[in-house]
C-alpha cells in the first residue's frame, strides 16, 4: 500500500508525465465537440458549452465560498448582470451593436463593481445572516432586471431580450459554421472552443489567486477571522475582493451566455440557479479547483442524462415502467443526498480538507 | 460510516445511461414519424405541461389508430415528448436533442420563454414548430417561415377583452392586475391600451407573481381605487385564490381574465367567488366545433380533466399531421407550404395561418361563470368581422 | 390613512403564516444550525396528506362538522409528518455531523427536490383546491374587514409560540436542547442523549410544520406540489429576521416579514410618485431586512446558537 503510494507521488512529481497528462487533456477536450456529436449527437455538444459555462460560475463562486468560506446564496445576480449588460448593448433593443471584445470586459467590471456593492453591507454578518442577505440581493437584481419596463423601459421586463447579436469579429460570426481545413465547425463548436479558452482563462485566474497573498487571507479569513484580523489582515477589503473577484467570472460568463443563447428574459436567473451553483461547488469539493470543475460538469450532464431514464427501462426491462419526465428530478435529488452522504467534504475534495475531516471524524468519534 | 469509493460505481453508472441513450436515431423514415413535443413536465406549470403532452398525445395515438399512408408507406407516428422546465436554458438543449432526433415537427413550446430562444433552432434546421400556447408576439416576429401558433397571441387577445369590458361589460373604472410573467404582463399592456381607447379610466395597476398565493395588499389597493371591474393576466393558479380573497375582502367589482384563467382549475380554486367571472379564450367553445364535444370526452376519459391547453395541442398535432398527408411526405421542405396553407376545422376553432404564422381572424370566445360551470357568452371576431379588426 | 388598517390586518396575518411555518423552522435551526431546506417540503406533505384524509371524509358521506373534519386531517397528518422529520434527520442530517456544514445543505436541498418530485407522482401536478371546513365570514371592523379563520391563525401562531417558549424554558426535554444547541458535547458529557434530542427536535418542528401546511391549506384554499418552497423560503428569511433558533425571534419575525410586504405592496407606489409599484414588495422586504441586518448583525432578537467559529 505504501509502495503504490510512493509510486503514484514520484509519478505525480515527474514532469514528462504531467507533461504528457495534459498534453492528453488538451487533445480530449478540442476533439471532444466531434466525438460527442458523433457518438451522442449535437445537443450534448451544446450541453457541453453550458457545462463549461457552469464551469466558470461554480469557479467564481469557489472564490467566494471556497476560498474565503462565505456562504453566497445570490451569486445567480453577477450572471444577470453580465448578461443582461451584453443583450442590453448588443441588440436591436437599444439599437446598440458593441463588440464581444468591449462588452465582455465591461460586462465583468460591471459585475465586479455589483459584488464589491453586495460585500459591502454585509461585511459584519457571518453564517447565515450573510446567506439570506446574499439571496436577497439575488431576488433585488432579478426582480428589477423583471419590472424595469416603465416608466422607462431599460431592460424590457419580463418580455426578455430578443436577437441579441451573436458573438462575432466584423463579418466573421461564431453563430455560422466555418470550414478550416476542410473542416466544418458548426456555430455549436464555435462558442464551445471560445468557452474553452475562456474557461482556462478562469481556471488560471483561479490558481493564481489561490497561491497568492490574497488567496492566503481568504483561506485565513474562512478558518478563524478573528485570528486573521489579529494577524494583520485587513478582512474588509479582503472580503470585498472576494465577492468582486468571483463577481466578474459570472458577469463573463453572462456575456457569453447572452451572445450564445440570442434570447436573455429574468427567468433564466432564479434562486434555484443560485443553489444549483452552490451545489456544484460544495459537491464537488469546496475551494478544491479539479473538483469545483467536476461538480459543475457534473450535475450539468447529469440532469440530460437522467433524460435517457426512458431508453433505459426499455433496455432492461422492455417496457417503460414510470415515465422518465416524473423520475428525473427526483433521482436527481437522490444522487445529491447520496453523493454527499458518502462523500462529506465532496467528490474531489483538496488533500487539506480530506485529511482535516478524517482527523476530524476520528478524533470526537462515530456520531 | 463506510468509506466506499463511490466514484467507480457512479461513474459506471453515469456512463451506462449515457450509453443506453447513444447513437444517432435513424431519420423520420418512411414507417415511424417522429414528432416533438415539449413543455413543462416538472416545476410549477408542470400541470399545463402535462395536459398539452397529453392532448398531442390523444391526436397522436388516432391518427396511428387510422392507419394513414404518407409516400405511398404505413406510416406510425411517435411521440418524443420533452421536459423543458420553463427554463430558457433547458429548451434550447431540448430543441437541439429533437433536431438530433430528426423530428419531422415539434408542438411547443409551452411557455413564451422558451418557445422564442428554441425557434431559432429549430428554424436553422428546417423543422416546423407549431405552439399551442405561446402568446408573445415576438415568436412569429421573428421572420421564421417554420414558426406557427394555433392561439391567438397577446395583441389579438388583450384588444378583444379590452373592448368588451367596455362596451359589453360597461366598465368606466378598471383596475388591472398582473403577475409579472411574459404573458401575464403581455396581456395586461394590450388590454390597457385597448380598454384606454375604448374610453375608460385605468385606476391602478398592481402587481404580484406567479408564485404568489396572498394578494390581500394589492387587492386592498385596487378596492380604495373603487373600480367596476378588475382585470387580471395571469394563470388559473393564481386567479382563483384571488377571486375567493377578493370576496373575502368585500370587493364587489367583476373580475375578468384571459385563457389563462378561463379552466375548470379556476373554478375549483376560487369555489363560491367563481360566479360572475367572466375570461376570454382564443378559439370557439368546444360543444360548438365539429368533434369538440367527442374530443372532451375522449380527452377526459383518458387523462382526466382537460387543464386549459390539451385542446390547443391537439390541433397542433392534428395540423402537422394532416399538413403531412396533403403533401404525401414528412419531409419538412416538403410539407411545410402545406402547413402555411392550412385551413382547418380543429377542436378550439378554425385553424388557417397568416403570413406571420400567428391565427389568422382567430376568433375570441367570452365566458362567464355561472352555477360552478363556464358559459359561453359571445364569440368575437371570426372569419369575416375580424379582417376589420386587423 | 384609509385603508392603512386593512393593509396592516393583512400583513399581520400574512406574518402568522410565516411565524407558523418559521416557529418549526428555527426550532431545528437553533439546534444544529442547519438550514433545513427541506422543511418547506415537510409543510407541504402535511398539507396534502391532510386534504387526501379530508377528500376522504367528505366523500364518505358523514355529516360533521368542518372544524371536526379539519382536526381529523390534522391528527392524520401529524404523525405522518412527525415519522418524515425523524427519517430525514436519520437519513441524511445525522451521518453529516461532523461533516463540514455545507454537505448537509446539500443533502437538505437534495432531500427537497426528492420530496417535492415524490408528491408530485403521488398527488399529480394539479394544483388542488382545499374545502372550506374553518369558518370565514368577513366581518366589518372600523373600516376593515377580518373573518374568523384569520383572527384564529393570529391566535394559533402566538399559542404555539408561548408553547413552545414553554417548552424550551420550563422543562428538562427544553434544558437539554438548549444544553444540545450551546455545545453538543459537553451536554453529552452531562448526560444528555443528543442523538434523543436532536430527533425530538425534529420531531416537533415537523409536527409543526404539519399544523402550518394545513393551516396555509385551508387560509388560501389551494395545495399543490410545488407550495412548499416559497414557504421555506420565506420562514428561512422570517427565522434569520429575528435571530437564528431565537423562538420568539421567530414569531417576531414573521410578523415583521408579512407587515412589511404588505405595507410595502399598498404604499411603494405612493411613496416613490409612481415609478415603483407593488411588484417591488419583495424588493422593499430585502432591503428592510439587509437593513436590519446591518445594524443588528444576530438578528432583531438575537441568536441562540452555539459559537461556531
Amino acid at each position: 500500500m505504501l509502495e503504490f503510494a510512493r509510486q503514484w507521488e514520484s509519478l505525480r512529481r515527474n514532469p514528462k508525465v504531467v507533461w504528457a497528462v495534459y498534453v492528453t487533456l488538451a487533445a480530449l477536450l478540442i476533439v471532444l465537440p466531434f466525438a460527442t456529436d458523433w457518438a451522442l449527437g449535437r445537443s450534448w455538444v451544446r450541453i457541453a458549452a453550458f457545462a463549461l459555462l457552469y464551469v466558470m460560475l461554480a469557479l467564481g463562486l469557489n472564490i467566494v465560498v471556497g476560498y474565503a468560506g462565505l456562504l453566497d446564496l445570490g451569486y445567480v445576480a453577477f450572471f444577470a448582470v453580465g448578461a443582461y449588460f451584453y443583450a442590453l448593448l448588443a441588440s436591436p433593443h437599444f439599437g446598440l451593436h458593441l463588440p464581444f471584445w468591449l462588452l465582455l470586459p465591461l460586462g465583468a467590471a460591471v459585475a465586479c463593481i455589483c459584488g464589491a456593492l453586495l460585500g459591502a453591507p454585509t461585511l459584519r454578518l457571518r453564517g447565515d445572516y450573510l446567506a439570506i442577505v446574499t439571496l436577497g440581493f439575488g431576488e433585488i437584481i432579478r426582480i428589477f432586471l423583471n419590472n424595469l419596463n416603465a416608466p422607462v423601459n431599460i431592460t424590457n421586463g419580463p418580455q426578455g431580450v430578443n436577437l441579441i447579436d451573436p458573438i462575432h469579429v466584423g463579418e466573421l460570426s461564431l453563430a455560422q459554421a466555418h470550414s478550416v481545413l476542410g473542416i466544418t465547425f458548426p456555430a455549436v463548436y464555435n462558442y464551445y472552443y471560445l468557452f474553452l479558452l475562456l474557461t482556462l482563462a478562469v481556471v488560471f485566474v483561479s490558481l493564481r489567486l489561490e497561491d497568492s497573498r490574497i488567496g492566503r487571507a481568504w483561506v485565513a479569513i474562512r478558518e478563524d477571522e478573528v485570528a486573521a484580523a489579529a494577524m494583520g489582515i485587513n478582512t474588509r477589503n479582503v472580503k470585498l475582493l472576494a465577492f468582486a473577484m468571483g463577481a466578474s467570472f459570472g458577469g463573463v460568463a453572462g456575456g457569453l451566455f447572452a451572445g450564445f443563447q440570442g434570447f436573455v428574459s429574468p427567468e433564466s436567473f432564479t434562486i434555484i440557479e443560485s443553489i444549483m451553483i452552490l451545489c456544484m461547488v460544495v459537491l464537488g469539493g469546496m475551494g478544491h479547483i479539479p473538483g469545483v470543475i467536476l461538480g459543475a460538469v457534473l450535475l450539468v450532464v447529469l440532469p440530460e442524462a437522467l433524460r435517457y431514464l426512458g431508453p433505459l427501462q426499455q433496455a432492461l426491462f422492455g417496457r417503460v415502467l414510470a415515465d422518465p419526465a416524473d423520475l428525473r428530478l427526483l433521482v436527481f435529488g437522490l444522487a445529491l443526498i447520496l453523493v454527499m452522504l458518502l462523500r462529506p467534504s465532496g467528490l474531489w475534495p483538496s488533500a487539506v480538507r480530506q485529511r482535516e475531516f478524517a482527523a476530524g471524524a476520528g478524533e470526537s468519534g462515530r456520531a | 460510516m463506510i468509506r466506499v469509493s463511490v466514484n467507480g460505481t457512479g461513474w459506471c453508472l453515469v456512463l451506462a445511461l449515457l450509453l443506453a441513450g447513444c447513437g444517432q436515431q435513424s431519420p423520420s423514415s418512411g414507417s415511424v414519424i417522429r414528432i416533438g413535443q415539449v413543455s413543462p413536465l416538472t416545476g410549477p406549470q408542470a400541470h399545463l405541461g402535462k395536459d398539452n403532452d397529453n392532448g398531442a398525445r390523444l391526436a397522436i395515438d388516432e391518427m396511428n389508430a387510422r392507419g394513414l399512408t404518407i409516400g405511398g408507406v404505413k406510416v406510425k407516428f411517435e411521440l418524443v415528448s420533452e421536459d423543458d422546465q420553463a427554463d430558457p436554458k433547458t429548451g434550447t438543449i431540448v430543441a437541439q436533442k429533437l433536431v438530433d432526433a430528426k423530428v419531422a415537427g415539434v408542438i411547443g413550446h409551452l411557455n413564451s420563454g422558451t418557445t422564442i430562444p428554441a425557434s431559432k433552432i429549430y428554424h436553422d434546421a428546417g423543422i416546423p414548430q407549431v405552439s399551442p400556447s405561446a402568446t408573445n408576439p415576438k415568436y412569429t416576429q421573428q421572420g421564421y417561415k417554420g414558426a406557427f401558433r394555433v392561439m391567438a397571441n397577446d395583441v389579438q387577445q388583450g384588444k378583444v377583452l379590452g373592448e368588451y369590458a367596455v362596451a359589453k361589460l360597461g366598465a368606466k373604472k378598471i383596475a388591472i392586475i398582473d403577475d409579472r410573467t411574459a404573458y401575464g404582463q403581455g396581456l395586461a399592456d394590450e388590454f390597457e391600451k385597448a380598454a384606454k381607447a375604448s374610453g375608460a379610466t385605468i385606476v391602478g395597476r398592481e402587481y404580484t407573481t406567479d408564485k404568489a398565493t396572498d394578494f390581500r395588499s394589492i387587492l386592498t389597493n385596487a378596492k380604495a381605487r373603487q373600480p367596476d371591474l378588475l382585470f387580471y393576466g395571469g394563470m388559473d393558479a393564481q386567479a382563483g385564490p384571488m377571486a375567493a380573497q377578493m370576496r373575502s375582502l368585500g370587493i364587489k367589482a367583476r373580475l375578468l381574465g384571459g385563457d389563462g384563467a378561463q379552466s375548470q382549475e379556476f373554478i375549483k380554486l376560487a369555489g363560491s367567488a367563481a360566479d360572475g367571472v367572466v375570461a376570454s379564450s382564443p378559439g370557439v367553445p368546444l360543444e360548438k366545433m365539429p368533434g369538440g364535444k367527442s374530443f372532451a370526452d375522449r380527452y377526459t376519459a383518458k387523462y382526466g380533466q382537460i387543464q386549459i391547453y390539451a385542446p390547443y395541442a391537439y390541433d397542433a398535432a392534428m395540423s402537422l399531421i394532416e399538413a403531412m398527408v396533403k403533401a404525401n411526405s414528412a419531409a419538412p421542405a416538403k410539407y411545410l407550404p402545406e402547413l402555411a396553407k392550412t385551413s382547418r376545422q380543429g377542436v378550439s376553432g378554425p385553424i388557417a395561418f397568416d403570413d406571420k404564422g400567428d391565427l389568422k381572424n382567430g376568433p375570441i370566445t367570452l365566458y362567464i361563470v355561472k352555477g360552478g360551470k363556464w358559459n359561453a357568452l359571445e364569440t368575437v371576431g371570426g372569419t369575416a368581422a375580424a379582417a376589420e379588426k386587423k | 390613512m384609509d385603508i392603512f388598517l386593512q393593509q396592516l390586518i393583512n400583513g399581520i396575518v400574512l406574518g402568522a403564516i410565516y411565524a407558523l411555518v418559521a416557529l418549526g423552522y428555527t426550532m431545528v435551526y437553533g439546534i444544529l444550525g442547519l438550514i433545513n431546506f427541506a422543511h418547506g417540503e415537510v409543510v407541504m406533505i402535511g398539507a396534502m396528506v391532510a386534504l387526501a384524509v379530508i377528500q376522504l371524509l367528505i366523500g364518505s358521506g358523514v355529516p360533521l362538522p368542518g372544524p371536526l373534519i379539519a382536526a381529523v386531517g390534522l391528527a392524520a397528518a401529524i404523525p405522518v409528518c412527525m415519522a418524515l422529520g425523524y427519517s430525514i434527520e436519520r437519513i441524511a442530517y445525522r451521518p453529516l455531523r461532523q461533516a463540514p456544514r455545507l454537505a448537509a445543505l446539500i443533502t437538505a436541498i437534495g432531500m427537497s427536490i426528492v420530496l417535492q418530485n415524490a408528491a408530485m407522482l403521488v398527488w399529480g401536478r394539479q394544483y388542488h383546491s382545499f374545502p372550506t371546513l374553518l369558518p370565514a365570514t368577513p366581518h366589518d371592523f372600523a373600516g376593515a374587514t377580518v373573518n374568523e379563520l384569520q383572527l384564529f391563525i393570529v391566535a394559533l401562531a402566538a399559542l404555539i409560540m408561548a408553547g413552545l417558549l414553554w417548552l424550551v424554558h420550563r422543562t428538562r426535554l427544553g434544558r437539554a436542547m438548549r444544553a444540545t444547541s450551546q455545545n453538543p458535547e459537553v451536554a453529552g458529557l452531562m448526560g444528555v442523549n443528543v442523538n434523543t434530542v436532536i430527533s425530538l427536535t425534529f420531531v416537533i418542528g415537523s409536527a409543526l410544520a404539519a399544523v402550518a401546511g394545513i393551516m396555509v391549506a385551508a387560509y388560501y384554499g389551494v395545495a399543490h406540489y410545488f407550495m412548499g418552497f416559497m414557504l421555506g423560503l420565506k420562514a428561512f428569511t422570517a427565522a434569520v429576521l429575528g435571530g437564528i433558533g431565537n423562538i420568539a425571534g421567530a414569531m417576531l419575525g414573521g410578523l415583521l416579514l408579512g407587515v412589511i410586504e404588505s405595507l410595502g405592496a399598498g404604499y411603494i407606489g405612493p411613496l416613490t410618485g409612481g415609478f415603483l409599484g407593488s411588484h417591488y414588495q419583495d424588493v422593499f422586504a430585502f432591503l428592510v431586512l439587509i437593513l436590519v441586518l446591518v445594524f443588528r448583525p444576530s438578528g432583531l432578537l438575537g441568536e441562540r446558537v452555539a459559537d461556531r467559529s
